[in-house]
């Protein structure tokens, strides 16, 4: 079996300018953090970024990485608003597709299932359908009730954080909650999972049921051992969110005074 | 129990937005809708199920009953058995509500949290709202971006925008053209005080005062629910 190791720099060799980027996760919520900040220090630009978004889309609209982001909501959870996705949208400095949060899942099936759409009655009457004009309806072929077609969310990459993998990607969220993680990598051309430790594979099931093995290997492309790796948004049980630092994070946001002293000191 | 407050006022009128639902989820968004599910769960309504904010389901002795991960409040929402409460930054005369943003959406004057689920919650199963300050710039003559599907765009079998409360008033829909009218008034609030805090004009031919807490309801408050008092924060007297 393969050994498919690398480190977040490799992975960000990987992609390349005006890819379409998941990131798993959400909210402020087990979000892949080392291989976002490995592309916030890389010359990577114009991206598309797809994401149930927390600081992962503030500080990749901060590093001016993002062309376009589609969403259904960005939220830091315990802080409503990220102050640098507001001042992304207010100044108009990126493209959006914002969806309803059950479409963006219908959307990231459709693509792991290889179709072009999926039904859903989400956005039926809201204005997710009037400002994207894109967006159609199909006509049920058996009763006629009229439903969104939504389309298929193709992903050239996707990067996800769990707690613990192998070395050939098997891996596993210790969690409560498995958010979309499996389908951003059943979306994906190219599946990055980082974690907070590679551990043999006899090792996954020792003290944790089976059912916690969110992607198997041929699920995933890399591995990258990254302890921390999620940090400052959660990674329960290893870690609760840094609300201090979240905090930081959101006050430099929201005064660009303080935003370079408080970037280079995260990077570093 | 003497000396109600307008917040246990608030507390009850959400708790009464379950009435008769059964063995549904409850997913009320921020403090006063969930005291309301608690409170109803405590008392009329046993048989509702509400989640911890998290991934777990948990009973009134917070045991842990069920897992409900976000994927599958998303099934359950499709499904249908589901009461959500959400909140509103705009709401207009027909229960359109937008949590997305204020102004033009190419390049909003305030971006808000964006349409998070309120599309697909509004056209698949019984919706409230909760409005902690209730006022011209929420009550809208339109809203700027419709996130929550009102009466007069609902479509499909399953719309059903039941109630909207506020620091003030019980407000819903029951009216021929489904436009906003008043259910009752929070005691000690004039109906005058409601119409000037509403940008639209409000159908109030038959309204009533919204019910006190029962002595049950107030010690289940302030006793076991909130003794910290919060809700009075939310809601000053």
């Amino acid at each position: 079996m393969r050994d498919k190791r690398m480190t977040a720099d490799e992975v960000v060799a990987e992609l390349a300018d005006g890819m379409t980027v998941g990131i798993g996760g959400w909210g402020s919520r087990r979000k892949p953090m080392a291989l976002v900040n490995a592309i916030l220090r890389s010359s990577l630009t114009d991206l598309t970024i797809v994401s149930y978004g927390g600081p992962d889309v503030g500080l990749l609209c901060a590093a001016d990485k993002v062309r376009k982001l589609v969403y259904g909501f960005v939220s830091l959870d315990t802080i409503p608003y990220d102050p640098w996705f507001r001042r992304a949208r207010e100044t108009g400095s990126i493209e959006v597709l914002e969806l309803d949060e059950g479409m963006f899942q219908c959307g990231l099936r459709a693509a792991g299932h290889r179709l072009p759409f999926l039904p859903i009655r989400a956005g039926l009457g809201s204005d997710v359908l009037r400002l994207n004009p894109e967006l159609r309806l199909v006509r049920s072929p058996y009763d006629g009730e009229e439903l969104v077609a939504m389309p298929a969310l193709h992903l050239d990459a996707a990067l996800v954080h769990l707690n613990r993998a192998d070395r050939h990607g098997n891996a596993q969220y210790l969690g409560p909650d498995p958010y979309f993680d499996d389908l951003f990598c059943l979306a994906a051309q190219r599946r990055f999972v980082s974690c907070e430790r590679i551990v043999e594979t006899h090792e996954l099931t020792a003290d944790a049921p089976v059912q916690t093995l969110l992607l198997n290997r041929m699920m995933v492309d890399g591995v990258v051992e990254a302890p921390g790796g999620a940090g400052f948004t959660s990674c329960a049980p290893d870690y609760g969110r840094d609300e201090g630092m979240q905090r930081e994070y959101a006050e430099a946001a929201g005064d660009l005074s303080k935003w370079p002293t408080f970037y280079e000191g995260y990077l570093r | 129990m003497s000396d109600v407050t307008r917040a246990e006022v608030c507390a009850v009128a959400c708790a009464d937005l379950f009435a008769g639902a059964g063995e549904i989820l409850a997913s009320p968004m921020g403090l006063m809708p969930s005291l309301g599910a608690r409170l109803a769960r405590l008392t009329s309504e046993p048989d509702l199920l509400l989640s911890d904010g998290e991934a777990f389901l948990l009973d009134p002795e917070s045991t842990v009953e069920g897992w409900l991960p976000y994927r599958r409040v998303f099934a359950v929402v499709a499904h249908g058995r589901r009461h959500v409460v959400m909140g509103a930054n705009q709401i207009d005369r027909f229960g359109n509500q937008n949590i997305s943003c204020i102004g033009d959406h190419a390049r909003p004057s305030r971006q808000l949290l964006g349409f998070r689920g309120a599309p697909g919650n509004t056209i698949n199963h019984r919706t409230s709202y909760w409005v902690p300050r209730h006022s011209p710039r929420v009550f809208v003559e339109r809203v700027d971006v419709v996130s929550g599907v009102g009466y007069d765009h609902a479509v499909g079998p399953f719309h059903d925008v039941h109630r909207v409360v506020t620091n003030l008033a019980v407000l819903d829909f029951r009216t021929p053209d489904r436009s906003m009218r008043l259910v009752s008034v929070h005691p000690g609030v004039e109906v005058s005080e409601v119409l000037a805090q509403t940008s639209f004009p409000l159908e109030h031919n038959d309204f009533g005062e919204t019910r006190l807490p029962t002595d049950e309801e107030l010690e289940l408050l302030r006793t076991v629910l909130d003794p910290a008092g919060r809700r009075d924060k939310e809601v000053p007297s």
